[in-house]
């Protein structure tokens, strides 16, 4: 049994005109690490509000369909104790950053004080984040003094403190720089190499296909296209849907198109420059270029 | 001949912090040109000086002949329009249509202009289905496009983007390069901050790189995007095809999948 699964689910808010979610079918495995992509409108964020159940548990409206989250339906979980199973990452960090506290230290610890726990742990698991993440130049910092980049990773680490088993991270690098993004990337990263699960909606599409196993299409409320990266990025049809395809998955389609033996679509950087490398025309026939 | 120049500005913030340092740089009528760098390089304070919303601390900011320090923000704005980054910070009405129409109506155009200025805006950023919407029923890409349509309803000569690809997808890029490429065909000059290095080579020709406060380079994208002490100084990285061709050892500086192509075509003689 699938560890998340979506069985025909519809969904529409309150106040909405239609269904923003239309008959979606997606099981999720434990330790997988899915991307979400499509045009802006298309479903994403509402799906991720789905599975943290924010729908229906919060924005009400009209839920129709089973969400099964390691066999429990959505409905009967309480939302205590499904944040503790699945963390949720805001597109903007300024939406997560609490504003209450005045240290970085603080601000990650503020989750587990609320729940209780005891002062000694709370320091302890703070202590392990911030280390992981490589983040103590920033510990003693005022969370809202810091970078859109810093902010963002100081966001992460007041969920992965939480030792939460599922990550859903809403476009997280929206509003960084290059710089900023690769830092939150490595971080996804960490989280995926200890076995948590990671559904993360992301526009930049050439670290989707480095990073990614799976990759779920939205258009238009519907899960249009489901399938390993490799399968999905390589294939023409996602751009139909108002998806993005990796410059390198571009550039191998371009010369396929002109019946150049290319083999293997390249996904990424390396990938693309073997297949240069490894370029050969056709039978030796001249092909037409206009 | 340059229409919009900053002369040896530098730039500190009442907290101390210095933003901007020595940065001479021009603009002509009728160009797109593209600032990049990392956050915190001074991106958004150089354009923010641009409209007058910032006065240089030393230095001159010089728009159409008028030095910005003798003229207060809204009378700069005619000439500079500014787009923000975050497009909540600048919109403040509950429907598209007022969003867009607050400027031209201040200015006192006569009712049939603003309509007209209203319309030319909304169209040209692709919000006309949504005028009778509140901005804040439609999602953070779109309340982006509502505040580049209030811009240009201005009608000023030069406009500036401050990060419009950031969190858009396949479709509204190519609406942002297509509304890009009308403006510059109308005379008007288009100044971009942008961390997208792909969509800096689909639309612009000129780029500025920016670091730790000051212009580091400009030039032609290939020659920018193919200096590599640039680069590592900016931290930036090149645009994926070019990364291809830098590995491979190819001939040709290209830029995007059409160059890449047309190299490989010739060097195989296919």
């Amino acid at each position: 049994m699938s560890f998340i699964q979506l069985k025909n689910v519809s969904y529409k808010y309150p106040i909405g005109k239609g269904d923003v979610l239309k008959g979606i079918n997606v099981k999720i495995e434990k330790g997988g690490f899915y991307a979400l992509i499509g045009a802006n409108g298309s479903g994403k964020t509402t799906f991720c509000n789905v599975l943290r159940g924010f729908v229906p548990h919060f924005y009400k409206g009209d839920l129709r369909g089973d969400v099964l989250i390691d066999g429990k339906d959505i409905r009967e979980w309480e939302m205590g104790e499904l944040a503790q199973k699945i963390g949720f990452v805001f597109q903007n960090p300024f939406t997560q950053i609490s504003g209450v506290k005045e240290t970085v230290f603080e601000e990650i610890a503020f989750g587990l004080e609320n729940l209780g726990v005891d002062v000694d742990i709370i320091i302890q698991k703070v202590e392990e984040v911030i280390g992981l993440l490589g983040i103590d130049y920033l510990r003693d910092k005022n969370p809202q003094e810091l970078s859109g980049g810093q902010k963002q990773r100081v966001a992460l680490a007041s969920i992965i403190v939480m030792e939460p088993e599922i990550l859903v991270i809403d476009e997280p690098t929206s509003q960084l720089d290059p710089r900023g993004t690769e830092e939150i990337f490595k971080i996804i990263e960490l989280m995926k190499l200890k076995g948590k699960t990671i559904i993360l909606a992301e526009h930049k599409i050439e670290l989707i296909a480095e990073k990614a196993e799976q990759i779920l299409v939205f258009q238009d409320g519907e899960v249009v296209m489901q399938g390993t990266t490799e399968e999905i990025l390589t294939d023409p049809q996602v751009l139909e849907y108002g998806a993005a395809l990796p410059q390198y998955a571009l550039l191998g389609l371009e010369m396929k198109k002109r019946n150049w033996e290319v083999g293997q679509i390249p996904l990424t950087e390396q990938q693309a420059i073997t297949t240069v490398k490894g370029l050969s025309h056709p039978k030796g026939e001249q092909v037409c270029h206009s | 001949m340059s229409f919009l120049t900053l002369e040896d500005v530098s730039f500190r913030y009442p907290n101390g912090y210095k933003a901007v340092e020595n940065v001479n740089m021009s603009f002509s009528k009728g160009e797109a040109v593209a600032i990049v760098g990392q956050n915190g390089a001074g991106k958004t304070t150089t354009v923010k000086l641009m409209n007058g919303l910032l006065k240089p601390e030393s230095g001159n900011v010089i728009i159409d002949g008028w030095n910005t320090k003798d003229y207060t923000t809204a009378q700069i704005s005619r000439k500079v329009g500014y787009v923000f980054q975050n497009p909540d910070d600048q919109i403040f009405h509950s429907d598209v249509y007022s969003e867009i129409e607050f400027a031209p109506k201040r200015l006192g155009l006569p009712p049939e202009k603003i309509k007209e200025s209203v319309m030319k805006a909304a169209e040209l950023a692709g919000v006309v289905p949504y005028l009778k919407e509140h901005p804040y029923n439609l999602p953070f890409s779109m309340r982006k496009f509502v505040t580049i349509a209030s811009v240009l309803a201005m009608e000023s000569k030069v406009i500036i983007l401050d990060e419009p690809s950031a969190g858009q997808d396949l479709l509204a890029m190519e609406r942002l390069g297509l509304m890009i490429r009308t403006l510059v065909a109308e005379g008007k000059t288009v100044i971009t901050i942008t961390h997208d290095m792909e969509f800096v080579v689909n639309h612009f020709e000129r780029v500025i790189v920016m670091a730790n406060r000051r212009k580091i380079s400009e030039g032609n994208k290939r020659d920018i995007f193919w200096d590599f002490d640039v680069l590592e100084e900016s931290m930036l990285k090149q645009p994926h095809i070019s990364r291809v061709s830098r590995s491979l050892q190819l001939e040709e500086k290209v830029l995007s999948i059409d160059e890449m192509m047309n190299h490989l075509q010739q060097v195989n003689n296919w």
